[in-house]
């Protein structure tokens, strides 16, 4: 063993780290979203993500659709189905308690499981390729193309969606019944449709999520454990906070992908896990999360 | 309550069970168990020993989440430490079963207390969130600590053995298991007529009233904790004689999500809720086998049994919190309180 460092396999494995960061910042902003407007814990993010990578491709490959057309169409079917499983599932349990919600969605991640083994089985599949395949190299770093561009395609959306929040109605609308549910709705903003708002929105964003994360690792029913780290990116970050979720995001993928490239495979998820219990100790509502306190 | 029982004696007002009416019921139900294992065929009795592994693991979480109100995603995992345990004393000591089964409940406790006081700096979801986290870390132990837990191969036991008599049947594991089960129920149920049970409930309904009013919370909440944890470790040493594999496949994150399942579908805070609960979530894959079976699909009848089996699995959580979040046993008390009034009263 030399002793000289190999400081380009270190930035290899960063880039790619922060390649996975943009995803999880991108799946975690979904999340964020919904649990600001509605206050659900939802654990079914990373099932979600599944249903938009499995739809993306049962319409590329069932149906023959072009690629762009099979994400377009998957992630419009998408936000239907986080709408209805918002008017179905979600509104029902309005004033229940939080751990009840919760439950609920750890019951619909196992349903929306169910429905993807029943239709394409549990065998592992590969999307049809649509990126460039040649690599991407910064400086002397090389980068997988799937990785770069799926950082590219998650910073952009991470972007539009945080002008969208800051500029549209809609959004603005979402905001303010984040920031209180009563001024909201005495102001004339119809609260449930936020609900159903955001989570057809946050179903939308998991869907592309879902399908980048296809591309670069290949789609299987188990892929909702990517929603486990997700939760961990959040509660780092801070459930309510937009920033928080970006940075831990980015931070998570970085610090799983040293532990991957460094100690091994089986170390990723130990180290993400070793991470939120550091912060949930010092820091149990997170970086940038809002310190509630309570009162009887 | 039942009309016509009117108590003359504390003691009478304390008992867990005072009327004739169940005592007759729990006699019946007493024949009825020891009766079983001679007229049931094999895989009967494979699936009542199942039956009382989990409704020990359940009553244990029961306490936890339903009477203490803390919610654990970590109840295999600690049936997993309970498990080993008792796989590593029989294969490298070969110590008695009982001693083996009890040694697991501790260990489990001890992982449980280990746990608990970091975890118990935040509660609700935080805390569920951070029982996944020390599954996690559990299972990286379990698959790696190669020495005593034997990596990805697992452990493989040989019957447990008491007084030369080999536990190698489910017939002969059903008279280990039921009295065992049988006992921690009990136990629970005891439990929550003294000063601890009672300050577990005070914590469960509002944990800062209950601190104002003199209960300790940390050293309550990681009783509980600990508690939960020694119910679990001893439904992983029953699970591990049971199977006799022990691989950290064995308990991964989706069984801990069953017995919180078996909580929330039983009824939450009940010893009955717990029974029921237990019964019916391991029950229910039996019946869909059944009714897959049943089905005119032949050849791939199998290859759909496992999804349906996840979609029944989340459709009976969301179903229950939506529409019965009291749960089987609230079922269980309509019912009997239809018979109570009946003809009076439809």
């Amino acid at each position: 063993m030399s002793l000289e460092f190999d400081w380009l396999f270190l930035a290899e494995i960063m880039l790619a780290g922060l390649g996975a960061g943009g995803l999880y910042a991108l799946t975690g902003l979904a999340f964020v979203m919904i649990y600001k407007a509605t206050r659900v814990v939802n654990l079914a993010i990373g099932e979600m993500l599944m249903i938009g990578a499995y739809l993306c491709f049962g319409l590329a490959t069932a149906m023959n659709l072009p690629m762009w057309l099979a994400i377009l169409v998957a992630v419009i079917g998408s936000g239907g189905a986080g709408a209805l499983l918002e008017r179905v599932a979600i509104r029902p349990m309005l004033g229940e308690s939080p751990i009840a919600v919760f439950m609920v969605t750890v019951g619909l991640a196992s349903i929306l499981v169910g429905v993807v083994e029943l239709i394409w089985t549990s065998e592992p599949r590969r999307l049809p390729e649509f990126m460039p395949a040649t690599p991407v190299m910064i400086g002397e770093a090389f980068v997988p193309s799937k990785v770069f561009y799926g950082f590219l395609v998650a910073a952009v959306l991470i972007g539009v969606a945080l002008a969208v929040f800051r500029f549209w109605r809609g959004g603005v609308a979402l905001r303010a019944t984040a920031s209180d549910q009563q001024a909201a709705y005495s102001m004339g903003i119809d609260v449930p449709k936020v609900f159903s708002l955001s989570w057809t929105v946050a179903a939308m964003i998991a869907a592309i999520a879902g399908v980048i994360v296809g591309a670069v690792g290949g789609i299987s029913s188990t892929m909702g454990v990517f929603g486990l780290s997700v939760l961990v990116v959040v509660i780092v970050g801070g459930l309510d906070s937009v920033l928080g979720a970006l940075v831990a995001g980015l931070l998570i993928g970085v610090v799983e992908s040293l532990a991957g490239g460094f100690l091994g495979g089986e170390y990723k998820l130990l180290a993400t896990f070793l991470i939120l219990i550091v912060v949930l100790l010092v820091r149990p509502y997170g970086l940038f999360g809002t310190h509630e306190i309570e009162r009887l | 309550m039942r009309i016509g029982t009117a108590r003359s004696s504390y003691r009478h007002d304390e008992a867990l069970f005072d009327s004739r009416t169940q005592h007759a019921w729990l006699a019946i139900l007493a024949v009825a168990l020891i009766g079983f294992p001679f007229l049931a065929d094999e895989y009967w009795l494979y699936l009542a020993c199942l039956v009382a592994i989990n409704i020990a693991s359940t009553t244990g979480l029961n306490i936890l989440t339903g009477y203490t109100g803390l919610v654990s995603l970590g109840q295999a995992a600690f049936m997993g430490i309970g498990a080993y345990t008792v796989a590593a004393l029989e294969q490298k000591l070969g110590a008695p079963v009982l001693l083996n089964l009890l040694a697991g409940g501790f260990v489990a406790m001890l992982g449980g207390l280990v746990v608990g006081l970091p975890s118990l700096r935040v509660k609700g979801l935080y805390l569920a969130i951070a029982t996944i986290a020390a599954s996690v870390v559990l299972h990286f132990v379990f698959a790696n600590w190669h020495a005593v837990t034997g990596g990805h191969a697992g452990i493989t036991l040989v019957p447990a053995e008491i007084l030369g008599l080999s536990f190698d049947t489910s017939f002969r594991l059903y008279w280990l298991f039921v009295p065992i089960t049988i006992l921690m129920v009990a136990g629970a149920a005891n439990l929550f007529r003294t000063r601890i049970g009672r300050a577990f409930i005070a914590i469960r309904d509002r944990d800062i009233s209950a601190e104002v009013l003199g209960i300790p919370l940390l050293r309550y909440k990681l009783l509980s904790f600990g508690l939960s944890s020694f119910y679990a470790g001893v439904a992983g040493g029953m699970w591990a004689y049971f199977f006799r594999v022990v691989t950290p496949e064995s308990f991964p994150l989706i069984l801990s999500i069953f017995f919180l399942a078996a909580v929330i579908v039983g009824g939450m805070g009940t010893i009955l809720g717990a029974i029921l609960g237990a019964v019916f979530m391991t029950m229910v894959p039996e019946a869909l086998k059944l009714v897959v079976g049943w089905l005119p699909l032949s050849a791939d009848a199998t290859l759909i049994l496992s999804p349906v089996r996840t979609i029944v699995f989340g459709v009976l959580i969301v179903g229950f919190l939506v529409f019965e979040p009291l749960g089987l046993q609230e079922i269980w008390r309509r019912i009997r309180r239809f018979f109570h009034l009946w003809p009076f009263r439809a």
